[in-house]
């Protein structure tokens, strides 16, 4: 039983980036905001915190410029959807193309650097403990983050007034601008915070799962991410339960190879993208919890009546 | 103070202005990000844009290139216009190469004239297959096919992997990863001598004429824009959306799947890996960038192919990375999307005139 | 007349001088508005004393709610001054409106569905407190002012008279000095109101402000002390609504004389052209009410109202009608001239002689951004055959749009317009026309004349008069009692997704109706027993 430890471990590291990127989303879709360019901005995320960690060194750089990045490339979803009113899904779209474009010109330098990986904080003493003590207490800190971030997004959603506004604007936009909410600039915070969690998650990728740098290497994430939120039905505690389902399929994967089971390994390969669809249909046939829990607005463009 | 004023009518000339401000606009941020790797920004646009078509085998290839992406789009546009997201077309492409490419390797030493009929058949067919699966989960389980569509294109590229480097290697290929060729009957005939334009660019044409048709004349082309601009007033004249979404799945996975053939039967000749420099994704563009119009689509693909052109000679002769190609595409379309609202409203700086004020 | 103008208690020393007993709560002083091409408000002035229910009166685009917006801070006035309590103010937003004291009750409620009632409270409160003390202040209000309203209630359960509760509670918690009400008994049944202006008048007498939109004269009448009226932007008068009648005060507000509309000749009816037996039928709206055994029939000739309360399942009686629901009904339950139709989707009743127009007009009976040609196309092309072998017949469609646009008086630039681009009476002519032309047999009309300007009402209503008088059913559902009145040979009331049995028009009072709105089927009994030999034993159980 000694794998069981690096096993989950593995489906750990795997989860945290579809965790990330997905609570970023859910924030934003709650809003009111449907930004289908998760899998760009986690490229644009990766590629930043590669290429910032690969020259200065330092991985805190690295990770802040991710956060950076994918901030300011949800700013021009932002300023497409809700300042110019575009269409949300094409401009979604528009914003992975020029994220797998954008990436790969600049990380067309970078291919073949190697970085230290994101060390693992380990907690003299209790990081020993077997089992308990490396799952626990033995992770890298981005790891620790991403719980306390759908930890305090579950939080805020709940119980802060804030987060009660951000709501009331992804249940009906026309009201809370009656009242006095600023719709658009409220939007505008959440589809940043998406931006950032997106360029989080993204640096996860470069930085620590796969301390390297790979055209494409998001490989679907963004895409399943945004799936992650349909089926938490919009809820920061399913999404965790979500995230680490995707993660230990994707690890199987790898792990049913070493255990000798023989499918070729692109029916192995499959499985996230099979499992995801699975979900989804799951999921979305409960029409009437989804309409319950969908923020009623989303997708749509708003506009202050005269 | 810059204010957005909307028009009471949607201005024509917009429609027809802004995908070429859109392009103007590329072209200008084209020039910074080449001045950004150091290279002269209109040497750089020269060598991408004009270069590529200076000659008339370029001209030929643009076609080439061209033929996929107008025979997509035209598919995907129909479906945008209904509201329909399908993205999953590179996928479609894949399943449409491998049900014809796959009837060409089973009577690979055929020489019926029937062979080639038989490959469209089946290309469409797979496309239109493997488009049939979201528009079943959407219709039946109320599944997003946006997500459907496209997790299912990385499940055909895997799965056309497999067969390459499985069940389908050519067993004199010393190991690599493709099939056998194609025999001459599974192979599109070229229509002008010394280029590679094949039969595949005279069906695109017709599948733009018939697109047309379709959209702006027939009673199913009205549905489908009702549908897409006004779901309840469908509902209320009863257009029933379910139809429109396997409609124009199945129309859209039919023409994926045939361009799909196409390149496997025209200019690769055998399957391989990797049949396609993300023609799928691109379509996405080009429809946009045409309007959501079959004819506007033929001007998209031929711009959009020579943004393929212009990647591959700037790599050779400027040894720029080949992603540029996919940030032009990217930058493009976000201009066109921004572009866009000067249809439903005009700019305005300053305060608003008070018309018609009285004293 | 009795119409004195408003402009005299304005200028420069208009403050202080009027009452004498100090400023007004708020004088607005030469308010302009201006949009791209309208001037939505033309130097507008008026003021409101303390203690004093002031109505503003106006036609739809008179420009009322444009002035509500721009006193609660929705919008920036272009000039002129907004005088609080003898200051001039600047009110930026609803908060800043909301912190002077101003409170406001939406036409079209600023709730949120999936939200508690204390939640929607929480979100129009400026200063953020803890909800356990904010639930016990609600509570307290709603027992002050007899309000009764669960805290913890989903806004999506309650009915739109409790909704409108919601919205005044949450101004009565600031303490408002200045309350404005816009169209606030467009959704209320007759005993509601009655309910609304005992509590108004109790805040006037408290020395609370009101300002009251209306264009419904009689309520002005019975409650307000003061008006001024808008036409077209401007001030056009002002007056004491309860020295006026009705009638002059409409005509104030139109600017014309009133014609009502040519009922003709007493009218024989046909046989029965459009019957409704027993239809049950779950909403298909996710918040909807649910059709429980409705029964109805509307004879050749005849006009029949479906009176009610919004949210009362009207909306699902017209989409059963129309065939715009999933759910399938026993084939037999709608009949259109004695054809089974309940299985049938909209084409195919259209087929067999019926039209139907929706309430909403943009989205639902036309597309905005298509042309007026297209939009003519939509419903009629097969009637009036408009396409052949699958194909759109271009000039049968554009002339089919152009009669439409001349029998009917639609002013547009053309067929090649965009139906988004005419204003909602013209865009309503051309709907109800285009229905009208296609000869229907029977006609299922939601809210005729909603948000329309009174010229193009007027004509609606005639145009649904010269068509039963052809022989056609026409079924209107209606909110507006008013309508109902003026055109209908009969009339029928839902509640609850229940039907009263249809009543000729000539012999049911404004009371019963309105105890009928309310639910109370069982009194159908009691006050005309001659009417009521069939009431089923489910609805007398509501007492």
């Amino acid at each position: 039983m000694e794998w069981i430890v690096p096993f989950i471990l593995t489906v750990i590291t795997a989860s945290t980036p579809l965790l990330l990127a997905a609570t970023g989303e859910l924030v934003t879709e709650k809003s009111g905001v449907l930004n289908l360019g998760v899998e760009g901005m986690m490229l644009v995320g990766a590629i930043a915190g590669f290429a910032v960690t690969a020259s200065t060194g330092s991985a805190i750089l690295g990770i802040l410029a991710a956060v950076a990045a994918g901030t300011l490339i949800s700013l021009i979803f932002a300023f497409l959807t809700l300042t110019l009113m575009a269409n949300q899904v094409a401009t979604g779209l528009a914003l992975t193309i020029f994220g797998v474009g954008f990436s790969a010109l600049v990380g067309s330098g970078f291919v073949g650097f190697a970085i230290e990986p994101l060390p693992a904080l380990a907690i003299p003493g209790i990081s020993a403990i077997p089992i308990v003590g490396p799952i626990l207490f033995g992770q890298d800190f981005l790891v620790y983050l991403s719980i306390a971030v759908v930890i305090g997004v579950a939080w805020f959603l709940a119980k802060s007034r804030a987060g009660l506004v951000l709501k009331a604007v992804g249940d009906s936009h026309h009201s809370a601008h009656a009242i006095g909410y600023s719709v658009i600039k409220i939007r505008y915070l959440a589809t940043m915070f998406g931006g950032a969690m997106a360029g989080l998650g993204g640096a996860y990728l470069s930085l620590s799962y796969t301390p390297m740098w790979a055209e494409n290497m998001t490989a679907g994430r963004g895409w399943i991410a945004l799936a992650l939120v349909v089926f938490a039905t919009w809820r920061p505690g399913r999404l965790v339960a979500g995230a680490y389902m995707f993660g230990l399929i994707s690890v199987m994967q790898l792990h049913a190879q070493g255990a000798g089971i023989h499918v070729p390994s692109q029916f192995m390969s499959m499985l996230p993208y099979l499992a995801t669809v699975i979900v989804l249909v799951i999921i979305s046939s409960d029409r009437a919890k989804i309409r319950l829990n969908a923020p009623a607005c989303i997708g749509q463009a708003f506009r202050a009546a005269q | 103070m810059v204010r957005l004023e909307p028009r009471r009518q949607h201005s024509q000339a917009m429609v027809y202005l802004s995908p070429v401000l859109a392009i103007l606009m590329t072209l200008v941020v084209g020039g910074i990000i080449f001045a950004f790797l150091g290279k002269n920004p209109f040497d750089a646009l020269y060598t991408f844009f004009i270069l590529p078509i200076n000659n008339s085998y370029g001209i030929s290839e643009l076609f080439v290139k061209a033929t996929p992406l107008v025979i997509i789009a035209v598919g995907l546009a129909m479906g945008f216009r209904a509201n329909v997201w399908n993205i999953g077309a590179e996928g479609q492409l894949t399943m449409g190469a491998i049900f014809g490419g796959g009837l060409a390797l089973y009577f690979h030493d055929s020489e019926s004239i029937l062979l080639m009929p038989a490959m469209f058949v089946l290309g469409a067919l797979g496309g239109a297959f493997w488009a049939a699966i979201p528009a079943l989960l959407r219709t039946k389980f109320n599944a997003n096919e946006i997500l459907t569509s496209l997790m299912l294109t990385y499940v055909a590229t895997l799965f056309l992997s497999f067969l390459v480097h499985g069940p389908w290697r050519n067993p004199e290929g010393f190991n690599f990863p493709e099939s056998r060729p194609f025999p001459d009957a599974g192979l599109l005939p070229i229509i002008f001598e010394g280029s590679r334009v094949h039969l595949g660019t005279a069906v695109a044409v017709f599948v733009v004429i018939a697109g047309w048709l379709l959209l702006s004349k027939s009673v199913i082309g009205f549905q489908l824009r009702v549908v897409g601009k006004a779901p309840q007033a469908a509902r209320h004249v009863g257009f029933r959306q379910k139809r429109m979404v396997w409609f124009t799945l199945l129309l859209g996975g039919a023409l994926a799947g045939l361009a799909g053939l196409f390149e496997v039967s025209g200019p690769i000749g055998q399957l391989q890996p990797s049949i396609s420099p993300g023609y799928g994704f691109t379509a996405i563009i080009v429809a946009f960038l045409g309007r959501l119009h079959p004819v506007g689509i033929l001007f998209g693909g031929i711009i959009m192919a020579l943004t393929y052109l212009g990647g591959e000679l700037a790599q050779i002769t400027l040894g720029l990375p080949n992603a540029v190609t996919g940030l032009f595409q990217g930058i493009l379309l976000f201009f066109l999307l921004a572009c866009d609202v000067l249809t439903k409203y005009r700019i305005r700086f300053g305060a608003i005139a008070a018309k018609g004020r009285t004293a | 007349m009795g119409v004195a103008t408003v402009t005299s208690t304005t200028g420069e020393a208009g403050a202080n001088t009027v009452k004498g007993a100090g400023p007004a709560q708020l004088e607005v002083r030469g308010v302009t508005k201006a949009f791209p091409g309208c001037l939505a408000n033309d130097d507008i002035s008026f003021r409101i004393e303390p203690g004093e229910i002031h109505a503003l009166l106006g036609e739809n685009g008179a420009g009322k709610s444009t002035l509500v917006k721009i006193i609660y801070g929705v919008l920036q006035a272009d000039e002129g001054a907004l005088i609080w309590e003898g200051k001039p103010v600047t009110i930026a937003s609803p908060h800043d409106a909301r912190e002077m004291g101003i409170g406001l009750v939406f036409q079209h409620f600023s709730l949120f569905e999936t939200m508690t009632v204390l939640e929607n409270i929480a979100l129009a409160m400026n200063d953020v407190r803890d909800m356990d003390a904010l639930r016990k202040q609600v509570l307290e209000v709603e027992k002050t002012y007899g309000l009764p309203l669960d805290p913890d209630r989903h806004v999506y359960t309650l009915s739109v008279g409790e909704r409108q509760r919601i919205e005044i509670v949450r101004c009565l918690l600031q303490n408002p000095k200045l309350l404005i009400l816009d169209e606030p008994t467009s959704v209320l049944t007759p005993q509601e109101v009655e309910k609304l202006f005992e509590t108004l008048r109790r805040l006037a007498d408290e020395g609370c402000a009101i300002l009251y939109i209306s264009h419904k004269l009689h309520e002005v009448k019975a409650l307000c002390h003061k008006a001024t009226v808008l036409r077209g932007g401007k001030v056009v008068g002002g007056c004491d609504p309860r020295e006026e009648t009705a009638k002059s005060m409409a005509e104030m507000m139109i600017g014309q004389k009133l014609t009502a509309p040519d009922r003709g000749e007493a009218r024989q009816f046909g046989d029965v052209r459009l019957a409704v037996s027993n239809l049950s039928l779950e909403s298909d709206e996710q918040f909807g009410t649910d059709l429980k055994g409705i029964n109805l029939e509307v004879r050749g000739g005849e006009i029949m109202g479906v009176a009610g309360v919004a949210g009362n399942g009207q909306n699902e009686l017209f989409r059963a009608l129309a065939g715009e629901t999933e759910q399938e009904a026993a084939p037999d339950s709608i009949k259109i001239d004695g054809n089974p139709v309940a299985h049938f989707g909209p084409r195919r009743r259209r087929r067999l002689g019926a039209t139907f127009v929706p309430e909403e007009r943009n989205g639902h009976g036309a597309v905005p951004d298509m042309s007026l040609s297209e939009n003519g196309f939509l419903t009629a092309f097969r009637r009036m055959a408009l396409s052949a072998r699958g194909l759109i017949r271009e000039v049968p469609t554009k002339s089919f749009a152009d009669n439409i646009i001349k029998t009917f008086d639609v002013r547009t630039t053309g067929s090649g317009a965009e139906a988004g681009s005419l204003s909602g009476g013209n865009l309503q002519k051309f709907i109800v026309g285009r229905e009208i032309l296609q000869d229907p047999g029977v006609l299922v009309i939601s809210q005729p004349t909603w948000g329309v300007d009174a010229g193009a009402a007027s004509a609606i209503h005639q145009a649904l008069l010269d068509l039963a008088a052809k022989g056609t059913a026409v079924l209107v559902i209606s909110q507006d009692l008013d309508e109902i009145y003026a055109i209908c040979d009969s009339v029928v009331v839902m509640a609850e997704g229940k039907m009263s049995k249809p009543r000729p028009m000539a012999d049911v009072s404004i009371e019963e109706i309105g105890l009928l709105m309310g639910g109370l089927h069982d009194l159908e009994g009691q006050t005309n027993p001659a009417h009521d030999t069939q009431v089923e034993g489910g609805r007398l159980g509501q007492a």
